[in-house]
């Protein structure tokens, strides 16, 4: 193929040990706890950020959000804020271009609706967009925000999902004609008259059968709520035209090239007029995997022609961000007596709010990434996204899996109780196996299934063993019955993918420098999960040279390769097999080099530490050597090379939670005292690194599981909007931690390695929830677990 | 808050990161606005109310939050910054220890956490894992778990004693 396609690619075993054979065992820079390459600007503030990149002349830009949670705008006067000193410029929606768009990070044709616009007539939520202005300081932009006059039609709002979808409720958008995919299910709106954004139906054998054959049949519905990402770097951006009438965009993005198109066309530019910078970011969790400020930075700079800055206020980032789908999954599955799952399902309602971005491809992820980790004769999945007039939900770490894991692990520990089996054993006796075949992720033709993915590697047995080992399952502990606090353990298992299968494109460009260090520009965005290490070590690894020679550039859409961005867990393998692929061309021109200057053929050498290596040891020749040689001597060439890398293939790293809980039965309080957290990676490429993604992930899932839920009052406005009353977790709510890092070779990966930053905040919040029925025997099924539901719960049980 | 020429300036004197400086500072503006805008960068705005400690700095050997304070009550102080740690460019032990224990991922809590526990081992030079707890307990992080930035204490506490 002319494509970089990797080469196993048909996902069969066999040509999977093929690919071993070829794999050196032994890594000198990949599988060390190298120093992140960025440790340094971020120990010592340097500015490294979108937020502290200025222009001369730069204006500041706020945006007026609408206080009603449903409304046409019957009138905007804008004068009296544009006459205030120092305002530059008032934008509303009757200066800009009406283009029915998608806000999501997807590639094209995103499997989002194009329900939005830059600005509207009408608002949709508390905290919609109604007006754009740039002013001399942020100061003077807040104050004119005050002088827009804007006059409301008041419409009728809906935030519940099961009422927005019924005949006659207030309704959000017209169909999408302009979605490419418009009438094919693909991601344009699915049903506008029933607010229904999306709408899926996966079935993998004959369910009812299956259940016939079930002894037990088991039922639940968990519900999960709004949560933030409470990510600490604002949204951020700085818009200006440059000399060339070109319009540069300094964005702290996980998505610069996804970006860089919708902005052009949201703005009616040329993609050649934009160009996307992204400075190291400050933390995304998939709120980032947005366009969200950069078109109002451009629209206010087009119209001004200056430079200008937006920043969200944490006030803004808590109203009008994105925001974690909550979700109500009802689950209703099949089980026999020895304890063998026949057949499960899953209906899973997402809350779409206003504008329907992630919507379709979150709610159908809820079982996607969840229902495959177990076996069955039988699966059944349906996903339905409903709009309302609530903030916008999108893209959040984990896309859909927490949700469902929620629903999923519960569900699993709930049967295992109904069979009086231990939930370690249910889950042993059921789980994917290597080598099985997905059994959600493809489509049945004429009764046969055609799945999409093999499980090639499978650490989850090793991460279960030794999670259970770590936590001492099955050593008994004082359980604290009698007294106020109990104590109790619970168990969670997970799997993710890496990368979305066949919507993936990463790699890098490198080159040569005369002192034998090399330039590795990749379009992939760091955004604390140490991208920029990782591929560095990636590219070091295959080059054979030391951490010291690397110089990493990410992310400018003029300089660096394209790349989908930071998502979906597809930076190590995605961007990282296509680092390699770069490196190994690169490594192969200095050899030619190398092979003609020493009489040597390229097969037969090798290049350690820089040194260049022959059959006969190493040689008197270096990288800088060869360097030099062709940048001044006779071979005269830039030594550079590209590689991209794209798969139909997502390989699927598993995880396994395991907690004791303390809960107090007077106040309600549920403390995580332990956790421990076995993750199969494939390869840890840097294991300090890895074990951060771990520890981090888990502790998001922790406020997940605990105390995370943003609240709404009657009128769709956001109660919580601060870090005071939306609890994220502290040093002092934290279980003392243990991460195992299994490292079941993937292949197909650079190195080995699948991913690891999403699947580890899937498995805190089901474990918190069957630990709690371990020490009181209450079930929760819906998060957060609050001391107000557990006393609740409580309550009941004595009550029966 | 800084409204350009609507209101008159103050003009304060303060020590920052060991020099004498002068600055023109609008009545409301907050000591964070005024650091940026005499372009020290490295301490963060991340909520604005205190509720977080991610614009932590050292005033008088205490930590504060530099979000809550207006920068006209900093007349005469002595300021530290995160931008004041390193010296000629070799890391502070602090420092050090946070890029050891990859304590930073996104790094934007980063200069928070360091300038608390720069105050916080000048009181404790031997804490141990709970007090470390503690003293960072109102500095939110959102990437790392906690794990790593409080080993990285601990390593620096380590260090600084030899």
């Amino acid at each position: 193929m002319a494509h970089d396609y990797y080469e196993p690619g048909t996902g069969n075993i066999a040509d999977a040990e093929h690919q071993r054979t070829r794999q050196e065992a032994r890594t000198r820079v990949v599988g060390q706890k190298e120093r992140r390459v960025d440790a340094r600007p971020l120990v010592t503030g340097a500015p490294v950020y979108a937020a502290e990149f200025e222009q001369p002349n730069m204006l500041h830009a706020r945006i007026l959000h609408s206080p009603h949670a449903h409304a046409n705008i019957r009138h905007i006067d804008k004068s009296k804020a544009l006459a205030l000193p120092g305002v530059h410029a008032v934008l509303t929606h009757e200066d800009l271009p009406r283009v029915a768009h998608s806000t999501a990070g997807q590639p094209y044709v995103e499997m989002s609706p194009y329900d939005a616009y830059l600005l509207d007539s009408r608002v949709r939520y508390v905290g919609d967009w109604v007006a754009f202005v740039a002013a001399e300081t942020p100061a003077i932009a807040e104050e004119a925000l005050s002088l827009i006059e804007v006059d409301y039609e008041l419409l009728p709002a809906v935030f519940d999902p099961l009422e927005a979808c019924k005949d006659g409720a207030p309704r959000l958008h017209e169909p999408d004609t302009t979605h490419p995919n418009a009438g094919k299910n693909l991601g344009s709106i699915y049903d506008a008259t029933h607010n229904i954004a999306a709408h899926e139906v996966i079935r993998h054998g004959d369910f009812e059968a299956a259940m016939r054959e079930a002894d037990i049949i088991v039922e639940g519905e968990y519900r999960v709520p709004y949560i933030s990402h409470a990510v600490l770097e604002p949204h951020v951006c700085v818009a200006y035209l440059d000399g060339y009438e070109r319009m540069i965009v300094v964005s702290s993005t996980q998505v610069p090239y996804h970006t860089r198109r919708q902005l052009a066309s949201v703005l009616q530019l040329p993609i050649s007029r934009v160009r996307i910078v992204k400075p190291r970011v400050g933390g995304g969790f998939g709120s980032k995997q947005e366009m969200l400020l950069e078109p109002v930075a451009a629209a206010l700079a087009l119209k001004t022609r200056r430079p200008v800055r937006i920043e969200y206020s944490r006030q803004e980032e808590f109203t009008a961000a994105r925001f974690r789908h909550p979700m109500i999954m009802r689950m209703r599955s099949g089980v026999k007596r020895d304890g063998t799952l026949v057949a499960i399902s899953m209906h899973s309602i997402g809350n779409a709010s206003a504008y329907g971005t992630h919507s379709f491809t979150v709610t159908r992820s809820t079982g996607h990434k969840t229902l495959c980790l177990y076996r069955a004769k039988a699966y059944l999945f349906q996903a339905d996204a409903i709009y309302t007039n609530l903030p916008i939900t999108g893209a959040m770490r984990g896309y859909g899996a927490p949700q469902g894991f929620f629903a999923l692990e519960s569900h699993i520990d709930e049967i295992a109780h109904r069979l009086n089996m231990d939930p370690l054993e249910f889950r042993r006796k059921n789980h994917v196996q290597k080598g099985d075949w997905d059994p959600v992720e493809g489509e049945e033709i004429d009764g046969v299934w055609h799945s999409k993915r093999q499980f090639r590697s499978c650490g989850l047995p090793e991460c279960l063993e030794r999670g259970a080992a770590a936590i001492g399952w099955y050593e008994p502990f004082d359980r604290g019955d009698g007294k106020p606090i109990r104590r109790g353990r619970g168990m969670a298992t997970a799997m993710q993918g890496s990368g979305v299968a066949s919507f993936e494109l990463g790699g890098a460009s490198i080159k040569l420098n005369e002192d034998g260090s090399f330039n590795v520009m990749t379009g992939a965005t760091d955004i604390g999960q140490g991208s920029d290490t990782i591929l560095g070590q990636i590219a070091a690894e295959a080059l054979g040279v030391g951490m010291d020679k690397i110089i990493m550039h990410s992310a400018d859409t003029d300089s660096s390769v394209f790349d989908y961005g930071s998502y979906a867990s597809s930076t190590t393998y995605i961007s990282g097999g296509g680092v390699k692929l770069a490196a190994e061309r690169v490594r192969q021109q200095i050899l030619e080099v190398a092979g003609d200057m020493l009489d040597c053929s390229p097969e037969d050498m090798s290049i350690i530490d820089g040194v260049i290596y022959t059959p006969r040891g190493a040689s008197n020749l270096t990288i800088a050597d060869i360097a030099h040689e062709t940048l001044y001597g006779r071979h005269r060439q830039q030594i550079m090379a590209k590689g991209d890398f794209w798969t139909d293939d997502s390989p699927a790293p598993f995880f396994a939670q395991f907690i004791e809980v303390e809960v107090d039965t007077e106040t309600g309080q549920v403390r995580v005292t332990r956790a421990v957290n076995a993750l199969d990676l494939g390869k840890a490429i840097n294991p300090t690194l890895a074990t951060g993604q771990v520890e981090g992930a888990v502790t998001m899932a922790l406020g997940y599981a605990l105390s995370e839920e943003l609240k709404f009052d009657e009128q769709g406005r956001v109660r919580n909007p601060g870090f005071v009353d939306y609890k994220v977790m502290s040093t002092l709510d934290m279980p003392k931690m243990t991460t195992i890092l299994v490292e079941d070779t993937e292949y197909t990966g650079p190195f080995g390695a699948k991913s690891a930053g999403e699947v580890p905040t899937n498995g805190m919040a089901p474990a918190v929830a069957n630990a709690v029925y371990d020490a009181l025997g209450v079930r929760i099924r819906s998060l957060p677990i609050t001391p107000e539901k557990i006393l609740q719960a409580l309550d009941k049980q004595k009550d029966h | 808050m800084e409204r350009n020429g609507t209101m008159p300036k103050i003009e304060i004197t303060l020590k920052v990161n060991g020099r004498q400086e002068t600055w023109r500072v609008q009545p409301g503006e907050t000591l964070l606005e005024a650091l940026h805008a005499h372009h020290y960068r490295g301490t963060k705005l991340i909520c604005g109310t205190g509720d977080c400690c991610g614009c932590g700095v050292i005033l008088d050997g205490r930590s504060i939050n530099s979000c809550c304070m207006l920068a006209a009550q900093a007349g005469g102080a002595d300021l530290l910054t995160i931008e004041g740690l390193a010296q000629e460019g070799k890391l502070h032990p602090i420092q050090e220890a946070f890029a050891e224990e990859g304590a930073a991922q996104c790094g934007y809590c980063t200069p928070g956490f360091i300038m608390r526990t720069y105050a916080f081992l000048q009181e404790h030079p031997r804490p141990t894992e709970e007090e470390v707890r503690a003293a960072l307990a109102g500095n939110i992080c959102r990437c790392t778990g906690y794990v790593k930035p409080v080993a990285a204490v601990l390593r620096a506490a380590e260090n600084m004693k030899s």
